[in-house]
């Protein structure tokens, strides 16, 4: 889940009867599955809560396109080396999908920009961890793409309609990237004995941040509650949650992997496995900023906007020039 | 900000003789270089063939407002589908 | 120097010069000035490894000693790499990179131009493949230039230092050897001399458009394609480019 600990602004739900007309009537159309488009009355909170959310989520594209890129000049072969670019060349893509949804709400993308290279803005806790073998290129395909997936797909029915289309056209390109984790981490498990230490290392690594990219659970969260009302977020942290590790956990026993869990087991009578929580202190540590890779994260995107400005000022200034030309030629 | 590259509003058309989608927006400083963008975001997986592109300020669209005044009298004329004519299966596909 | 072994030399050039300069620009991925320019990096690397797997995999196969590309890519060492000096230049800003590339992607369509005519069906296949991807790249590199190059003061002086630094580099494109020679006559590939005037024109007209200077020098570092002698950049890039091939020689990927 790209989108973590969204505050919802607002106050939470209201009846009916708090509603006023305006309200009434955009939650009757929510609640039709209608989507709202920019030009439709939205309510102010709405408005906020979506931006900070699309904006999120696409700063975490950005930011995720570091830990992976971290590998593409050491690939071990053309084809892999090729298939990473265009996996993170991809987030790339789709990071431009979102800011551009985000947009049609009345901010910019290089305002967007600004607040998360200022820290105002966060993006997703995973991408604070390093990515130490090549085995990590596996992990974070299967896993974190795998978790963010398990978000995505729901989203694709959000209230909002830009938000709605990046997600169904992500969600499009997406359908290769876990897929592209997973058959790493079955040549590393099945490879020789120092690639399978790699693939068992890192899924030691990235298993519990992956749990935390779903959020400390919300069950009881008038915030959450509200942006369920919205169609904004579709279902609870810990329903993803549960859904990821039962679906991850035989894929592990297929690769010969043991998931770093002693309390792991499956529970006949609930139909899920049981598990352990991750640690939510190392959880509020990285979002504070403490985590292994936030410092160096943030310089990396600082630097490439910083040392890029000269660039998207000439390409501009040329085209100014250009135009003026042409006029008046005219 | 003023020195944020124009947003672009991306049509393309696709292989099989389909009109122009929207299928997205991006920045560029001019229309030349909003194409070249879009090819190089928007057709990454083979999608087109053609691109339109045209800057986001210049598009002008219905308001919301009068969405029941603009489609909804043509909900009426069911008669511009197919599917209201009943033809017998013996004359074949049509 | 029989005819393979000739063949094998040319088909080197021809490959490490995209896996070099593909391997320099994926560099760029996630730190572009803006993401439309990331994107569009990304695609001509991905191009320039497309092109290195066809360019070497027909090498190995001409070589016929059972080398695949990945082989020839990830176990060879500097001295038997056969890329232009150009193509190793470290990235730079990212005006430098897009002169580079611009440089480069210039001679490169004018080169597979002529190869779509070789007379050898393999390598005119892979040029007739190679040229239209290298026609995009040209174009947008050779817009960029103009761009930055016309831009602001700033953008301008950068340019111009990229152009004065690079300029050195873009003789050796031009100087034939033995294995040259032996294409020419082959009818395989073209004298690389003969591809000057063409060059020279389209470089006076985009550099001129981008109101840079060409610097007035017709010195040429060379050693690169010969492989006599390479810069020490080379040796830094196959150090990451080939960590894991060497570190794990008995591992699949």
């Amino acid at each position: 889940m790209y989108a973590q600990m969204i505050k919802t602004a607002g106050t939470g739900v209201k009846s009916p009867e708090e509603m006023t007309e305006e309200e009434r009537r955009f939650q009757a159309r929510v609640d039709a599955n209608e989507k709202i488009e920019p030009k439709d009355w939205m309510p102010e909170d709405y408005r906020k809560t979506l931006i900070r959310q699309i904006g999120q989520h696409a700063h975490s594209e950005i930011v995720g396109q570091l830990p992976e890129g971290n590998w593409i000049t050491r690939a071990p072969t053309l084809e892999r080396k090729a298939i990473l670019l265009a996996k993170v060349q991809d987030e790339a893509g789709h990071g431009l999908y979102l800011y551009c949804a985000a947009e049609t709400l009345g901010v910019s993308r290089d305002e967007l920009t600004e607040q998360l290279l200022s820290g105002k803005m966060k993006y997703s806790s995973i991408f604070n961890y390093p990515t130490l073998t090549w085995a990590d290129m596996g992990a974070v395909g299967w896993l974190v793409d795998g978790a963010a997936i398990m978000n995505q797909v729901p989203l694709q029915r959000t209230s909002f309609g830009p938000y709605s289309r990046a997600m169904i056209r992500i969600c499009k390109e997406e359908s290769f990237h876990q897929r592209q984790g997973y058959d790493i981490m079955m040549k590393m498990a099945q490879g020789t004995p120092a690639q399978k230490k790699m693939a068992q290392d890192a899924l030691n690594r990235f298993w519990y941040p992956s749990l935390m990219m779903f959020g400390p659970s919300d069950k009881d969260s008038v915030h959450s509650a509200q942006s369920m009302a919205w169609k904004i977020k579709m279902n609870t942290n810990d329903e993803l949650r549960q859904k990821f590790v039962d679906q991850t956990v035989p894929q592990a026993d297929y690769l010969g992997l043991t998931v770093p869990d002693d309390h792991l087991t499956w529970n006949e009578e609930r139909g899920h496995y049981d598990f352990s929580e991750p640690d939510w202190s190392e959880f509020y540590d990285v979002l504070k900023g403490n985590g292994p890779c936030n410092v160096d994260r943030l310089t990396a995107r600082r630097e490439a906007w910083a040392e890029g400005q000269w660039v998207r000022d000439a390409m501009l200034a040329h085209a100014r020039k250009k135009a003026a030309t042409k006029v008046a030629a005219e | 900000m003023k020195n944020e590259w124009p947003l672009w509003e991306v049509f393309i058309r696709g292989q099989h003789g389909m009109s122009h989608r929207h299928v997205g927006s991006l920045h560029a400083p001019d229309a030349e270089m909003a194409i070249k963008n879009a090819r190089d975001v928007y057709t990454r997986r083979n999608e087109g063939v053609s691109i339109w592109v045209v800057e986001a300020r210049h598009i002008a669209a219905s308001s919301p407002s009068d969405k029941g005044p603009l489609y909804e009298p043509s909900e009426s004329k069911v008669y511009r589908h197919p599917t209201f004519f009943d033809i017998p299966e013996d004359v074949g596909a049509m | 120097m029989t005819r393979d072994q000739a063949l094998f030399e040319f088909l080197c050039r021809m490959g490490d010069n995209t896996l070099i300069l593909g391997h320099r620009v994926s560099e760029w991925c996630g730190h572009a000035p803006v993401l439309e320019e990331d994107i569009a990096l990304a695609n001509t690397a991905l191009d320039l490894i497309g092109q290195t797997q066809l360019w070497l995999g027909l090498a190995g196969e001409v070589e016929g000693e059972g080398r695949d590309a990945d082989k020839l890519a990830f176990h060879r060492d500097a001295w038997d790499f056969r890329n232009l000096l150009l193509v190793e230049m470290p990235n730079g800003d990212f005006g430098r990179t897009l002169m580079r590339q611009f440089l480069f992607d210039a001679w490169h369509t004018i080169l597979l131009g002529r190869l779509m005519t070789s007379s050898e069906p393999r390598v005119a296949e892979i040029a007739e493949k190679a040229s239209k991807e290298a026609a995009y790249h040209l174009e947008r590199s050779a817009d960029t230039v103009v761009s930055l190059g016309d831009g602001t003061e700033e953008s301008h002086a950068r340019m111009q230092a990229a152009l004065d630094y690079l300029w050195p580099y873009v003789g050796e494109m031009f100087v034939a050897d033995a294995v040259d020679q032996a294409m020419a006559e082959e009818g395989i590939a073209p004298d690389p001399a003969s591809l000057r005037p063409e060059y020279d024109a389209l470089l006076g007209r985009v550099l001129k458009e981008a109101t840079l200077i060409i610097p007035d020098s017709h010195f040429a570092h060379k050693g690169g394609r010969d492989g006599r002698m390479h810069s020490e950049h080379l040796g830094h890039l196959l150090t990451q480019m080939q960590w894991l091939q060497r570190a794990y020689p008995d591992a699949r990927w």
